[in-house]
């Protein structure tokens, strides 16, 4: 059992195994926003889109709902929620695969600079996030696809009271459209962990080049940065970086399979739907034991993947020690739930479930290429054993 | 059968190869030679466009085809599909209009089967076919019909009878596509492809001489190019024999052909997984250097392997004309297994760069388009799901699915 399973404590630093009251209130009102928001007429809309997004749409989710803002603290412009919170967030966006810059801008920008930042910096960013006003985004991976931090090959160079950065980034989530790009970089002669750090970098600065990336899940776009001599600060300082990278990743990993298990769930309704629905030798398809058997096991490897990604976030949101192996542990898991029940939902489909008018492939496309982001099941499953020591 | 020797035959096809290959004719006038003496088809009946010769000498001719550099007879898209079906069942009238055309290229043939409301459930079409004057009167709708957008003709079935069991009451038709009662819609796929179609019939007419077989055998006729069909999707690349020189004006004519003809195609050695790719992408992307790769390439490779020559025991037993045991009916079910174990090892090889497709993701964006087009494979042709219930009820002699649909169709519950 885990230490923080035990009945002795308080239940603050307690793993939960139900949502609160409050929490299941957040969550039906995020519901019905997003049923409302994004259809998947708008999905469409949207993915055809270079920007990705719809301005008004991401408004209201700030000025309606705080959610930039959901896990940032009200000392900086927040609402001072965790962890679950963000969780129930990013899993219900996943769910209705809403196309907004909020894993960028949330979960990984605002992320970084809590993990990384000085008070100073993170009251002059976080407000911003926290109010829509501004996107971010974190670039750590460079066109080798790499997910550690040792990996970095850009280079940071002090100049003045600043730096300069000089290298190339791909697989940046939103980096076309972001504000502000939260960047990995290492000091000149430096080697694997060490001499790697975080830099916050404008956007807009001189010697930024960003572009838009074709990639396989139009609903989440991916840019690659070339930083050329690009004017950069220090994010908090540069003895921790590689340990602030880290921490964001793992809390970004379980922020993506709670999103995983979300779009999950989805494919599993839609198939169940569908096999009571379509009638095929005079009987509902879902009368077929084949088609049973297919759907209960969905439903089993679903609420499996659910329970790890729920697990992993309440963990994380106590600081449980063991919460970054359980990080790899959610994600490996809702990687292949997620994968299967698109797979089967295609499946059970038929020929519809493979045309572009049916809506499934645009889960299928999204649980493809969160498959790899942030690392593939069996990077994940690595990194598991290695943080469990064995 | 005939009971020429390999040698004999060798010479005969050398020497009508030396008085009339000649790569500067015109592509059908060639091909038209090819059907009128044989050499074309040569497993053929005698009397239709072959030479009556068994399996393993017509690969002979196919050799000394190869050669001297020949082109073969049309064979891309549903057309040999067509004429088994007309070889097995279709009037001497039909099999003199079509077959020849099938196989000069002249003609390109669709399938007509599967309907919005029947696809594994085919003989549960709805489309209606009714004799008036000299002309059954098609109304109804088809869809998936691969190629419906290039086709002259199409293997239609269609209702004729409402009230009787539903395998009774269907027909076995060939309509011609391109007339005013046949409306053709594009319809794009997952992966943006549009080589299916949806296809409307509005009082399109069918002449009475092509009705294939008899009223109400249209279900029996349909097994029959559907067990071709099987058969062909059993994974099995065809071993190219291209030696000999490649140039002149038929060539030209051959590649613009088989361009077009291969134009809704184009993805389908994506869906199948490219299994093809595996070793090479390992290698370029040094991913075979992680013991756990290794295992799952070789886990991969084993399947594509065994499921190789699972299909060539069937098809070694069928032209040898000996039954085929149970391998028959578990290639296209291996089929769906190795593109799906393509797709996984795949994104284990390619890792983050999986997120990408386009001209700048690996290997010019194939390996996108497999993730993309593997999932077609369990479904069309038949679903895994009934290949599964095949095997089952006619291979392990299970007892049968209870059955919801019999009597008058007109009382069957359908979508
Ligand atoms: C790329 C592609 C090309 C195609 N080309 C052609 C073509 O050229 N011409 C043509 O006529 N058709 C074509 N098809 C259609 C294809 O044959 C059908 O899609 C397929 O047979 C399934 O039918 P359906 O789509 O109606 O699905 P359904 O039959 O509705 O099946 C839905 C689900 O129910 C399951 N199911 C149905 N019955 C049973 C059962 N008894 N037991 C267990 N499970 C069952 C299926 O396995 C499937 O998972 C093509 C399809 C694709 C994807």
């Amino acid at each position: 059992m885990n230490r923080s399973d035990e009945p002795g404590l308080e239940p603050r630093r307690r793993i939960q195994f139900a949502f609160t009251e409050e929490q299941e209130q957040f969550r039906s009102t995020l519901r019905r926003f997003l049923t409302d928001r994004s259809p998947t007429t708008e999905v469409r809309r949207l993915m055809a889109t270079d920007q990705g997004y719809d301005e008004t749409v991401w408004r209201q989710l700030t000025e309606e709902l705080g959610l930039p803002g959901i896990h940032i603290p009200e000392q900086f412009g927040g609402a001072g929620f965790g962890m679950v919170e963000l969780c129930i967030v990013t899993e219900e966006l996943g769910r209705a695969l809403l196309c907004a810059p909020y894993f960028s801008t949330a979960v990984l920008g605002a992320n970084a600079i809590l993990n990384a930042g000085t008070d100073a910096q993170k009251s002059a960013l976080l407000p911003k996030i926290a109010n829509g006003s501004c996107l971010a985004t974190l670039a750590i991976t460079e066109p080798a696809g790499d997910w550690d931090p040792a990996a970095v090959r850009t280079i940071a160079i002090a100049d003045g009271g600043g730096y300069r950065l000089d290298g190339t980034k791909s697989f940046v989530v939103d980096g076309h459209i972001a504000d502000l790009l939260v960047t990995a970089a290492r000091l000149p002669d430096s080697v694997g962990r060490q001499g790697v750090a975080l830099f916050v970098v404008q956007a807009n600065s001189d010697g930024v080049q960003r572009r838009l990336l074709q990639s396989i899940d139009p609903t989440r776009k991916i840019a690659r940065i070339e930083f050329q001599q690009a004017y950069a600060s220090l994010l908090g300082n540069l003895s921790d970086g590689a340990n602030a990278i880290t921490r964001t990743l793992d809390q970004a990993a379980i922020a993506l399979a709670n999103e995983m298990v979300g779009g999950a769930q989805t494919m599993l309704e839609s198939a169940v739907s569908y096999a009571k629905l379509r009638v095929q030798f005079g009987r509902p398809i879902g009368s077929f034991q084949a088609i049973k058997h297919k759907l209960a096991d969905m439903l089993l490897e679903v609420e499996l993947a659910k329970s790890a990604a729920y697990y992993a976030a309440q963990a994380a949101a106590i600081d449980d020690p063991e919460w970054p192996a359980l990080a790899c542990l959610a994600k490996a898991s809702a990687s292949e739930a997620y994968l299967h029940a698109a797979a089967e939902c295609i499946q059970i489909h038929g020929g519809i479930g493979f045309t572009w008018d049916n809506d499934t492939h645009l889960w299928f496309k999204r649980a493809k290429s969160s498959e790899v982001f942030l690392g593939s099941p069996n990077y994940h499953r690595e990194l598991l054993m290695q943080r469990w020591g064995v | 059968m005939s009971d020429l020797t390999e040698a004999e035959v060798r010479a005969e096809v050398r020497q009508w190869l030396a008085e009339n290959w000649d790569p500067d004719m015109p592509l059908v006038e060639w091909r038209s030679k090819l059907a009128d003496s044989g050499w074309g088809m040569p497993q053929w009946p005698k009397e239709w466009y072959g030479r009556g010769l068994p399996h393993a000498l017509a690969r002979v001719v196919e050799e000394e085809m190869a050669n001297v550099g020949a082109v073969g007879v049309a064979r891309s898209g549903v057309r040999l599909l067509a004429a088994a079906t007309l070889l097995e069942h279709g009037s001497d009238l039909q099999k003199k209009k079509f077959l020849r055309r099938i196989l000069t290229g002249e003609d390109t043939w669709c399938q007509f089967f599967s309907e919005p409301g029947s696809g594994s459930d085919l003989a549960g079409a709805t489309t209606r076919a009714e004799l008036k004057g000299d002309f059954w009167i098609i109304n109804g709708q088809k869809v998936w019909t691969t190629s419906a957008h290039h086709a002259d003709y199409g293997l239609l079935l269609a209702r004729t009878d409402w009230d009787v069991p539903k395998h009774e009451g269907l027909s076995y038709f060939i309509i011609e596509v391109k007339q005013p009662g046949v409306e053709v819609r594009q319809l794009k796929q997952m992966n943006g492809y549009a080589s299916f179609n949806q296809v409307f019939f509005t009082d399109a007419k069918v002449p009475q001489e092509n009705l294939v077989g008899r009223v109400g055998e249209g279900w029996k006729i349909a097994l029959t190019t559907l067990a071709h069909e099987r058969r062909l999707a059993d994974g099995l690349q065809p071993t190219p024999l291209k030696r000999g020189a490649r140039v002149g004006r038929i060539h030209a004519e051959e590649r613009i052909e088989t361009e077009k003809a291969n134009e809704p195609y184009k993805w389908y050695p994506q869906r199948a997984g490219r299994v093809d790719l595996i070793i090479e992408r390992a290698k370029e992307t040094g991913a075979n250097k992680d013991p756990y790769v290794r295992q799952e390439i070789a886990k991969l490779m084993i399947l594509a392997k065994s499921a190789e020559w699972t299909a060539r025991r069937a098809r070694a037993a069928q032209q040898q004309g000996r039954p085929q045991g149970p391998e028959g009916s578990l290639g296209k079910l291996a089929a769906s297994h190795v593109a799906r174990g393509c797709s996984r090892v795949h994104t284990l090889i390619t890792g983050t760069a999986a997120m990408l497709s386009g001209p700048e993701s690996p290997r010019n964006g194939i390996i996108a388009e497999i993730l993309l087009s593997v999932p077609a494979v369990s479904i069309a042709g038949g679903t895994d799901e009934i290949q599964r219930n095949i095997i089952a009820e006619r291979v392990l002699g299970l007892p049968k699915e209870p059955r919801f649909d019999t009597g008058p169709f007109r009382n069957v519950r359908r979508n």
